[in-house]
Protein backbone atom coordinates (compact mmCIF):
# COMPACT_ATOMS: atom_id res chain seq x y z
CA UNK A 1 0.00 0.00 0.00
CA UNK A 2 2.84 2.67 1.23
CA UNK A 3 4.67 1.45 -2.02
CA UNK A 4 1.66 2.05 -4.20
CA UNK A 5 1.30 5.38 -2.45
CA UNK A 6 4.92 5.93 -3.35
CA UNK A 7 4.86 5.53 -7.00
CA UNK A 8 2.12 7.18 -8.00
CA UNK A 9 2.82 10.40 -8.44
CA UNK A 10 6.08 9.21 -10.05
CA UNK A 11 3.77 7.50 -12.36
CA UNK A 12 1.44 9.71 -13.13
CA UNK A 13 4.59 12.11 -14.33
CA UNK A 14 5.73 9.11 -16.37
CA UNK A 15 2.28 9.16 -17.90
CA UNK A 16 2.23 12.64 -18.94
CA UNK A 17 5.94 13.21 -19.90
CA UNK A 18 5.29 10.18 -22.75
CA UNK A 19 2.69 12.76 -23.75
CA UNK A 20 4.49 15.66 -23.88
CA UNK A 21 7.16 13.70 -25.65
CA UNK A 22 4.89 12.19 -28.21
CA UNK A 23 2.90 15.24 -29.04
CA UNK A 24 6.36 17.56 -29.51
CA UNK A 25 7.72 15.56 -31.95
CA UNK A 26 11.08 13.65 -32.20
CA UNK A 27 14.06 15.60 -30.11
CA UNK A 28 17.53 15.45 -29.77
CA UNK A 29 17.13 16.36 -26.21
CA UNK A 30 14.24 14.34 -24.52
CA UNK A 31 12.50 10.83 -25.14
CA UNK A 32 9.47 9.90 -24.00
CA UNK A 33 9.90 7.20 -21.22
CA UNK A 34 9.00 4.39 -22.92
CA UNK A 35 11.14 4.76 -25.29
CA UNK A 36 13.66 5.24 -22.06
CA UNK A 37 12.39 2.33 -20.68
CA UNK A 38 13.09 -0.14 -23.88
CA UNK A 39 16.59 1.34 -23.75
CA UNK A 40 17.47 0.48 -20.60
CA UNK A 41 16.23 -3.17 -21.14
CA UNK A 42 18.27 -2.63 -23.95
CA UNK A 43 21.47 -1.86 -22.45
CA UNK A 44 20.78 -4.21 -19.81
CA UNK A 45 20.49 -6.70 -21.92
CA UNK A 46 23.74 -6.21 -23.83
CA UNK A 47 25.80 -6.14 -20.92
CA UNK A 48 26.85 -2.40 -21.90
CA UNK A 49 25.30 -0.78 -18.70
CA UNK A 50 26.65 -3.62 -16.30
CA UNK A 51 30.02 -3.19 -17.19
CA UNK A 52 29.54 0.46 -16.94
CA UNK A 53 27.97 -0.13 -13.69
CA UNK A 54 30.99 -2.07 -12.50
CA UNK A 55 33.39 0.67 -14.07
CA UNK A 56 31.79 3.70 -12.06
CA UNK A 57 30.96 1.77 -8.28
CA UNK A 58 34.92 0.42 -9.03
CA UNK A 59 36.40 4.22 -9.42
CA UNK A 60 33.83 4.96 -6.28
CA UNK A 61 34.05 2.44 -3.99
CA UNK A 62 37.76 2.53 -4.52
CA UNK A 63 37.89 6.20 -4.06
CA UNK A 64 35.73 5.56 -1.18
CA UNK A 65 37.55 3.11 0.54
CA UNK A 66 41.02 4.84 -0.19
CA UNK A 67 39.68 8.64 1.13
CA UNK A 68 37.67 7.42 3.88
CA UNK A 69 40.17 5.39 5.52
CA UNK A 70 42.13 8.64 5.66
CA UNK A 71 39.71 10.67 6.69
CA UNK A 72 38.94 8.53 9.56
CA UNK A 73 42.26 8.12 10.62
CA UNK A 74 43.22 11.80 10.01
CA UNK A 75 40.11 12.57 11.66
CA UNK A 76 40.52 10.31 14.89
CA UNK A 77 44.16 11.89 15.14
CA UNK A 78 42.76 15.53 15.00
CA UNK A 79 40.40 14.98 17.44
CA UNK A 80 42.17 13.87 20.00
CA UNK A 81 45.37 15.50 19.67
CA UNK A 82 43.98 19.51 19.64
CA UNK A 83 47.45 21.07 18.97
CA UNK A 84 48.43 19.11 15.56
CA UNK A 85 44.76 20.15 14.92
CA UNK A 86 45.55 23.63 15.53
CA UNK A 87 49.09 23.46 13.94
CA UNK A 88 47.16 21.57 10.63
CA UNK A 89 44.08 23.58 10.57
CA UNK A 90 45.45 26.43 8.17
CA UNK A 91 46.30 23.63 5.13
CA UNK A 92 42.95 21.39 5.98
CA UNK A 93 40.89 24.70 5.64
CA UNK A 94 42.78 25.64 2.24
CA UNK A 95 42.61 22.42 0.66
CA UNK A 96 38.81 21.72 1.81
CA UNK A 97 36.96 23.92 -0.77
CA UNK A 98 38.87 22.80 -3.75
CA UNK A 99 36.57 21.20 -5.60
CA UNK A 100 37.51 17.83 -6.71
CA UNK A 101 36.62 18.55 -10.11
CA UNK A 102 39.57 20.97 -10.03
CA UNK A 103 41.91 18.43 -9.24
CA UNK A 104 41.15 16.36 -12.49
CA UNK A 105 43.76 18.26 -14.58
CA UNK A 106 46.60 17.83 -11.83
CA UNK A 107 45.64 13.73 -11.22
CA UNK A 108 45.26 13.70 -15.35
CA UNK A 109 48.62 14.90 -15.96
CA UNK A 110 50.27 12.63 -13.19
CA UNK A 111 47.85 9.44 -14.05
CA UNK A 112 46.63 9.04 -17.30
CA UNK A 113 43.23 7.90 -17.79
CA UNK A 114 41.61 4.56 -16.04
CA UNK A 115 40.77 3.41 -12.69
CA UNK A 116 43.41 5.46 -10.47
CA UNK A 117 42.55 9.07 -11.66
CA UNK A 118 39.33 8.38 -10.87
CA UNK A 119 39.87 6.80 -7.42
CA UNK A 120 42.48 9.46 -7.09
CA UNK A 121 39.95 12.10 -7.30
CA UNK A 122 36.95 10.93 -5.59
CA UNK A 123 39.43 9.60 -2.48
CA UNK A 124 40.44 13.56 -2.39
CA UNK A 125 36.30 14.01 -2.07
CA UNK A 126 35.72 11.43 0.84
CA UNK A 127 38.30 12.34 2.80
CA UNK A 128 36.63 16.02 3.86
CA UNK A 129 33.33 14.57 5.19
CA UNK A 130 34.84 11.38 7.12
CA UNK A 131 37.87 14.13 8.64
CA UNK A 132 35.49 16.90 9.65
CA UNK A 133 32.79 14.75 11.01
CA UNK A 134 34.96 11.97 13.09
CA UNK A 135 37.06 14.84 14.32
CA UNK A 136 34.26 16.32 16.02
CA UNK A 137 32.59 12.93 16.72
CA UNK A 138 35.87 12.32 18.68
CA UNK A 139 35.96 15.76 20.43
CA UNK A 140 32.29 15.32 21.24
CA UNK A 141 32.34 12.57 23.21
CA UNK A 142 30.58 13.04 26.53
CA UNK A 143 33.44 14.61 28.78
CA UNK A 144 31.70 12.68 31.95
CA UNK A 145 32.61 9.48 30.18
CA UNK A 146 35.80 10.30 29.88
CA UNK A 147 35.99 10.62 33.21
CA UNK A 148 34.31 7.57 33.84
CA UNK A 149 37.31 5.67 32.20
CA UNK A 150 40.03 8.02 33.74
CA UNK A 151 38.13 6.89 37.23
CA UNK A 152 37.88 3.16 36.14
CA UNK A 153 41.33 3.49 35.08
CA UNK A 154 40.77 1.93 31.48
CA UNK A 155 44.25 0.76 29.20
CA UNK A 156 44.35 3.52 26.51
CA UNK A 157 43.46 1.23 24.20
CA UNK A 158 40.49 0.01 26.00
CA UNK A 159 39.60 4.01 26.53
CA UNK A 160 39.33 3.75 22.50
CA UNK A 161 37.59 0.55 22.00
CA UNK A 162 34.96 0.76 24.87
CA UNK A 163 34.50 4.11 25.22
CA UNK A 164 35.45 6.72 22.73
CA UNK A 165 34.81 4.41 19.35
CA UNK A 166 31.15 3.07 20.56
CA UNK A 167 30.39 7.04 21.28
CA UNK A 168 31.74 7.71 17.86
CA UNK A 169 30.78 5.36 15.89
CA UNK A 170 27.50 6.67 15.02
CA UNK A 171 28.37 10.09 13.98
CA UNK A 172 31.48 8.61 11.80
CA UNK A 173 29.11 5.88 10.05
CA UNK A 174 27.03 9.14 9.00
CA UNK A 175 29.93 10.58 7.69
CA UNK A 176 30.69 7.46 5.68
CA UNK A 177 27.21 7.64 4.10
CA UNK A 178 28.20 11.48 3.28
CA UNK A 179 31.20 10.03 1.40
CA UNK A 180 29.30 7.21 0.02
CA UNK A 181 27.32 9.42 -1.95
CA UNK A 182 30.00 12.21 -2.85
CA UNK A 183 31.74 8.94 -4.01
CA UNK A 184 29.24 8.41 -6.81
CA UNK A 185 28.70 12.02 -7.83
CA UNK A 186 32.74 12.39 -8.13
CA UNK A 187 33.10 9.27 -10.25
CA UNK A 188 30.12 10.08 -12.47
CA UNK A 189 31.19 13.64 -12.70
CA UNK A 190 34.93 12.44 -13.81
CA UNK A 191 33.86 10.15 -16.47
CA UNK A 192 31.48 12.77 -17.67
CA UNK A 193 34.72 15.44 -17.91
CA UNK A 194 37.98 12.95 -18.82
CA UNK A 195 37.38 9.32 -17.92
CA UNK A 196 36.66 7.54 -20.90
CA UNK A 197 34.76 4.59 -18.81
CA UNK A 198 31.64 3.69 -16.71
CA UNK A 199 27.74 5.33 -16.58
CA UNK A 200 29.76 9.44 -16.84
CA UNK A 201 30.99 8.43 -20.09
CA UNK A 202 27.93 6.63 -20.77
CA UNK A 203 25.61 9.33 -20.75
CA UNK A 204 27.93 11.76 -22.59
CA UNK A 205 28.58 9.25 -25.68
CA UNK A 206 24.86 8.54 -25.71
CA UNK A 207 24.24 12.41 -26.02
CA UNK A 208 26.93 12.13 -28.47
CA UNK A 209 25.43 9.63 -30.47
CA UNK A 210 22.01 11.75 -30.36
CA UNK A 211 20.27 8.65 -28.45
CA UNK A 212 18.27 11.11 -25.61
CA UNK A 213 16.43 7.23 -24.57
CA UNK A 214 19.44 5.88 -24.07
CA UNK A 215 21.21 9.20 -22.48
CA UNK A 216 17.91 9.29 -19.98
CA UNK A 217 18.36 5.67 -19.53
CA UNK A 218 21.93 6.04 -18.15
CA UNK A 219 20.60 9.22 -15.87
CA UNK A 220 17.82 6.91 -14.53
CA UNK A 221 20.13 3.75 -13.79
CA UNK A 222 22.27 6.44 -12.18
CA UNK A 223 19.93 7.34 -9.78
CA UNK A 224 19.02 3.56 -9.00
CA UNK A 225 22.19 3.27 -8.50
CA UNK A 226 22.75 6.00 -6.03
CA UNK A 227 19.11 5.42 -4.06
CA UNK A 228 20.21 1.09 -3.86
CA UNK A 229 23.64 2.46 -2.49
CA UNK A 230 21.89 4.72 0.30
CA UNK A 231 18.91 2.14 0.92
CA UNK A 232 21.94 -0.58 1.69
CA UNK A 233 23.73 2.10 3.82
CA UNK A 234 20.64 3.18 5.90
CA UNK A 235 19.54 -0.64 6.37
CA UNK A 236 22.88 -1.14 7.44
CA UNK A 237 23.14 2.03 9.91
CA UNK A 238 19.74 0.87 11.62
CA UNK A 239 21.11 -2.39 12.07
CA UNK A 240 24.34 -1.81 13.78
CA UNK A 241 23.74 1.81 15.46
CA UNK A 242 19.93 1.37 15.83
CA UNK A 243 19.99 1.90 19.55
CA UNK A 244 23.23 4.20 19.70
CA UNK A 245 21.63 6.64 16.98
CA UNK A 246 18.35 7.26 18.98
CA UNK A 247 20.43 7.73 22.42
CA UNK A 248 22.18 10.40 20.07
CA UNK A 249 19.64 11.79 18.71
CA UNK A 250 17.85 12.21 22.22
CA UNK A 251 20.60 13.96 23.55
CA UNK B 1 39.42 4.40 63.72
CA UNK B 2 42.35 5.57 61.48
CA UNK B 3 41.78 8.18 59.09
CA UNK B 4 41.28 7.22 55.51
CA UNK B 5 41.09 9.67 53.73
CA UNK B 6 42.93 12.72 54.70
CA UNK B 7 42.88 16.22 53.34
CA UNK B 8 46.77 18.40 54.21
CA UNK B 9 46.50 21.91 53.61
CA UNK B 10 44.94 21.87 50.37
CA UNK B 11 44.54 24.40 48.04
CA UNK B 12 43.47 24.66 44.57
CA UNK B 13 43.47 28.14 42.62
CA UNK B 14 41.97 28.31 38.94
CA UNK B 15 44.29 30.79 36.90
CA UNK B 16 43.97 33.84 40.33
CA UNK B 17 40.82 32.34 41.49
CA UNK B 18 41.69 30.51 44.66
CA UNK B 19 38.71 28.12 45.40
CA UNK B 20 40.37 25.69 47.44
CA UNK B 21 41.63 27.75 50.81
CA UNK B 22 43.75 25.28 52.46
CA UNK B 23 41.31 22.23 53.59
CA UNK B 24 42.36 20.67 56.76
CA UNK B 25 39.81 17.35 57.40
CA UNK B 26 40.06 13.44 57.22
CA UNK B 27 37.18 10.65 57.21
CA UNK B 28 37.73 7.48 59.22
CA UNK B 29 37.31 4.50 58.00
CA UNK B 30 33.32 3.65 57.64
CA UNK B 31 32.75 6.57 58.17
CA UNK B 32 29.94 9.12 56.33
CA UNK B 33 30.93 12.55 56.12
CA UNK B 34 28.93 15.09 54.48
CA UNK B 35 29.93 17.81 52.89
CA UNK B 36 27.51 20.93 52.56
CA UNK B 37 27.88 24.73 51.81
CA UNK B 38 26.23 27.85 49.26
CA UNK B 39 26.72 27.08 45.51
CA UNK B 40 30.46 27.94 44.50
CA UNK B 41 32.29 27.03 47.96
CA UNK B 42 34.33 24.03 46.14
CA UNK B 43 32.52 21.27 47.74
CA UNK B 44 32.28 19.42 44.15
CA UNK B 45 36.00 20.97 43.80
CA UNK B 46 36.78 19.36 47.13
CA UNK B 47 35.70 15.92 45.81
CA UNK B 48 37.49 15.79 43.03
CA UNK B 49 40.69 16.56 44.04
CA UNK B 50 39.83 14.07 47.00
CA UNK B 51 39.46 11.20 43.97
CA UNK B 52 41.89 12.27 42.25
CA UNK B 53 40.39 13.89 39.23
CA UNK B 54 41.92 16.86 39.65
CA UNK B 55 45.53 17.51 41.30
CA UNK B 56 45.66 20.73 44.35
CA UNK B 57 47.84 23.19 43.67
CA UNK B 58 49.06 22.76 47.15
CA UNK B 59 49.19 20.11 49.70
CA UNK B 60 47.57 17.04 49.11
CA UNK B 61 45.43 14.04 50.13
CA UNK B 62 46.27 10.87 51.39
CA UNK B 63 44.28 7.98 50.91
CA UNK B 64 45.16 5.02 52.84
CA UNK B 65 48.62 6.74 54.09
CA UNK B 66 49.58 7.24 50.11
CA UNK B 67 49.70 10.26 48.63
CA UNK B 68 46.39 10.65 46.02
CA UNK B 69 48.14 11.08 42.41
CA UNK B 70 45.01 10.14 40.23
CA UNK B 71 42.14 7.91 40.21
CA UNK B 72 42.35 4.94 42.39
CA UNK B 73 40.19 1.62 41.80
CA UNK B 74 39.30 1.10 45.45
CA UNK B 75 37.89 4.77 44.92
CA UNK B 76 35.17 4.81 43.10
CA UNK B 77 32.98 8.06 42.03
CA UNK B 78 29.14 8.21 41.65
CA UNK B 79 28.56 11.50 39.66
CA UNK B 80 25.40 13.45 39.82
CA UNK B 81 24.46 13.50 36.49
CA UNK B 82 24.17 9.40 35.80
CA UNK B 83 22.73 9.93 32.47
CA UNK B 84 25.90 11.39 31.16
CA UNK B 85 27.98 8.53 33.39
CA UNK B 86 26.20 5.23 31.99
CA UNK B 87 27.02 4.14 29.13
CA UNK B 88 23.89 4.33 26.47
CA UNK B 89 25.12 1.44 24.21
CA UNK B 90 24.96 -1.07 26.79
CA UNK B 91 22.59 -3.20 29.12
CA UNK B 92 22.40 -1.94 32.78
CA UNK B 93 24.27 -5.91 32.56
CA UNK B 94 27.19 -4.51 30.62
CA UNK B 95 27.32 -1.27 31.97
CA UNK B 96 28.23 -3.28 35.62
CA UNK B 97 30.61 -5.06 33.59
CA UNK B 98 32.56 -2.34 32.27
CA UNK B 99 33.44 -2.07 36.00
CA UNK B 100 34.97 -5.64 35.90
CA UNK B 101 36.38 -5.54 32.67
CA UNK B 102 38.57 -2.75 33.62
CA UNK B 103 39.68 -4.43 37.02
CA UNK B 104 39.87 -7.90 34.63
CA UNK B 105 37.55 -10.28 36.47
CA UNK B 106 37.69 -12.66 34.01
CA UNK B 107 34.93 -13.05 31.54
CA UNK B 108 33.51 -16.21 33.21
CA UNK B 109 33.20 -14.62 36.46
CA UNK B 110 31.42 -11.88 35.35
CA UNK B 111 27.88 -12.40 34.83
CA UNK B 112 27.94 -14.27 38.08
CA UNK B 113 29.08 -11.01 39.46
CA UNK B 114 26.51 -8.89 37.52
CA UNK B 115 23.95 -10.25 38.68
CA UNK B 116 25.18 -10.08 42.53
CA UNK B 117 25.24 -6.31 42.32
CA UNK B 118 22.34 -5.57 40.32
CA UNK B 119 20.53 -7.42 42.75
CA UNK B 120 22.13 -4.99 45.97
CA UNK B 121 20.77 -1.87 44.23
CA UNK B 122 17.54 -3.91 43.15
CA UNK B 123 17.90 -4.19 39.42
CA UNK B 124 18.30 -7.88 38.77
CA UNK B 125 14.83 -7.66 36.68
CA UNK B 126 15.96 -5.11 34.41
CA UNK B 127 19.47 -6.25 33.72
CA UNK B 128 18.86 -6.47 30.19
CA UNK B 129 17.21 -2.98 29.43
CA UNK B 130 19.08 -0.03 28.01
CA UNK B 131 19.83 3.05 30.26
CA UNK B 132 17.83 5.54 28.32
CA UNK B 133 14.59 3.00 29.30
CA UNK B 134 15.26 2.97 32.73
CA UNK B 135 14.17 6.15 35.52
CA UNK B 136 16.50 8.45 36.84
CA UNK B 137 16.70 6.41 40.25
CA UNK B 138 17.12 3.28 38.38
CA UNK B 139 20.10 4.65 36.58
CA UNK B 140 21.69 6.60 39.82
CA UNK B 141 21.04 2.68 41.54
CA UNK B 142 22.74 1.44 38.25
CA UNK B 143 25.62 3.90 38.10
CA UNK B 144 25.92 2.60 42.50
CA UNK B 145 26.24 -0.85 41.39
CA UNK B 146 28.49 0.03 39.05
CA UNK B 147 30.72 2.07 41.51
CA UNK B 148 30.37 -0.89 43.76
CA UNK B 149 31.61 -3.54 41.21
CA UNK B 150 35.04 -1.81 42.50
CA UNK B 151 34.78 -3.15 45.27
CA UNK B 152 36.03 0.43 46.90
CA UNK B 153 37.33 1.11 49.84
CA UNK B 154 35.46 4.87 49.65
CA UNK B 155 32.99 5.91 47.96
CA UNK B 156 33.17 9.40 47.02
CA UNK B 157 29.27 10.92 45.92
CA UNK B 158 28.42 14.20 44.07
CA UNK B 159 25.34 15.32 44.58
CA UNK B 160 23.81 11.98 43.41
CA UNK B 161 20.39 12.47 44.52
CA UNK B 162 20.25 16.05 43.43
CA UNK B 163 18.27 15.50 40.14
CA UNK B 164 15.77 12.96 41.55
CA UNK B 165 11.89 14.04 42.93
CA UNK B 166 11.85 13.69 46.46
CA UNK B 167 9.99 10.12 47.00
CA UNK B 168 12.50 8.80 45.10
CA UNK B 169 15.59 10.47 46.71
CA UNK B 170 14.03 9.76 50.38
CA UNK B 171 14.25 5.64 49.33
CA UNK B 172 17.64 6.07 47.49
CA UNK B 173 18.84 7.56 50.46
CA UNK B 174 17.79 4.92 53.09
CA UNK B 175 18.92 2.03 50.14
CA UNK B 176 22.41 3.96 50.32
CA UNK B 177 22.69 3.37 54.04
CA UNK B 178 21.47 -0.04 53.90
CA UNK B 179 24.56 -0.66 51.50
CA UNK B 180 27.01 1.30 53.25
CA UNK B 181 26.44 -0.43 56.77
CA UNK B 182 26.51 -3.99 55.10
CA UNK B 183 29.75 -3.45 53.27
CA UNK B 184 31.17 -0.84 55.90
CA UNK B 185 31.53 1.81 53.62
CA UNK B 186 33.59 4.96 53.75
CA UNK B 187 31.64 7.99 51.99
CA UNK B 188 32.38 11.42 50.88
CA UNK B 189 29.31 12.54 50.19
CA UNK B 190 28.99 16.14 48.44
CA UNK B 191 25.38 17.73 48.77
CA UNK B 192 23.65 20.77 48.81
CA UNK B 193 20.38 19.66 50.92
CA UNK B 194 21.17 20.34 54.95
CA UNK B 195 18.77 17.62 55.75
CA UNK B 196 20.04 15.19 53.20
CA UNK B 197 23.39 15.61 55.29
CA UNK B 198 22.36 15.47 58.29
CA UNK B 199 20.18 12.53 57.80
CA UNK B 200 23.51 10.60 56.35
CA UNK B 201 26.01 11.12 58.18
CA UNK B 202 28.43 10.77 61.32
CA UNK B 203 29.23 14.38 60.42
CA UNK B 204 28.89 17.00 58.45
CA UNK B 205 31.26 19.58 57.49
CA UNK B 206 29.91 22.79 55.78
CA UNK B 207 32.07 25.22 53.35
CA UNK B 208 32.65 28.67 53.56
CA UNK B 209 33.03 30.16 49.82
CA UNK B 210 35.55 32.87 48.34
CA UNK B 211 37.71 30.79 49.35
CA UNK B 212 36.50 27.26 50.12
CA UNK B 213 37.36 26.83 53.85
CA UNK B 214 35.80 24.76 56.86
CA UNK B 215 33.47 27.23 58.22
CA UNK B 216 31.74 24.66 60.48
CA UNK B 217 31.87 20.73 61.76
CA UNK B 218 28.70 19.01 63.23
CA UNK B 219 28.80 15.27 64.63
CA UNK B 220 25.61 13.73 63.98
CA UNK B 221 24.76 11.93 66.93
CA UNK B 222 21.81 10.29 65.49
CA UNK B 223 21.05 6.32 66.21
CA UNK B 224 20.96 4.06 63.41
CA UNK B 225 19.33 2.99 61.41
CA UNK B 226 17.81 6.12 60.83
CA UNK B 227 14.57 6.59 59.56
CA UNK B 228 12.60 9.31 57.59
CA UNK B 229 9.77 9.63 60.15
CA UNK B 230 11.45 9.39 63.50
CA UNK B 231 15.31 10.71 62.54
CA UNK B 232 13.75 13.74 61.02
CA UNK B 233 11.57 14.20 64.50
CA UNK B 234 14.21 14.16 66.41
CA UNK B 235 15.04 17.24 68.32
CA UNK B 236 18.57 16.36 67.67
CA UNK B 237 18.16 16.64 64.16
CA UNK B 238 16.20 20.15 63.98
CA UNK B 239 19.16 21.26 66.09
CA UNK B 240 21.74 20.40 64.12
CA UNK B 241 19.43 21.78 61.05
CA UNK B 242 19.15 25.17 62.23
CA UNK B 243 22.53 25.12 62.80
CA UNK B 244 23.27 24.20 59.77
CA UNK B 245 20.96 26.65 58.40
CA UNK B 246 22.22 29.51 60.58
CA UNK B 247 25.73 28.91 58.74
CA UNK B 248 24.86 28.58 55.30
CA UNK B 249 22.82 31.77 55.77
CA UNK B 250 25.53 33.95 57.10
CA UNK B 251 27.83 32.33 54.77
CA UNK B 252 26.29 32.95 51.73
CA UNK B 253 25.64 36.68 53.03
CA UNK B 254 29.36 36.45 53.14
CA UNK B 255 30.06 35.53 50.08
CA UNK B 256 27.36 38.43 48.41
CA UNK B 257 29.30 40.99 50.34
Amino acid sequence: MKLLQALALPAALAALAEVGARMSGPSDAVAPPSAVALALVEALGDGSLVAATRDTLLGAFGGLAIGASIGLILGLILGAAPTLDRLLEFPVEVLRPIPSVAVIPIALVALGFGYSLEIAIVSFACVWPLLILTRAAVRGVEPRLVEVARALKLTPLDRIVKIVAPAALPRIFVAFRLAAGVSLIVAVTVEIAVNPMGLGYGVMTAGQALRPDLMLAYVFWIGVVGFGLNALLVSAQQRFFGRAARSEAAR
Amino acid sequence: MTALIEFRDVELSFGETLVLGGLNFSVRRGEIVCLVGPSGCGKTTALRVASGLMAPTRGEVRFDGARVEGPRRDVAIVFQDYAKALLPWRTAAGNVSLALEAMSVPRGKRAQRVGELLDRVGLLRHAFKYPSEMSGGMQQRLQIARCLAQQPLALMMDEPFGALDAMTRQSLQDEMLQIASAADATILFVTHDLEEAIYLGDRVIGLAPHPGRIGIELDVALPRPRNQVFTREDPEFLRLRRQLYDFIHTAEKGAAR
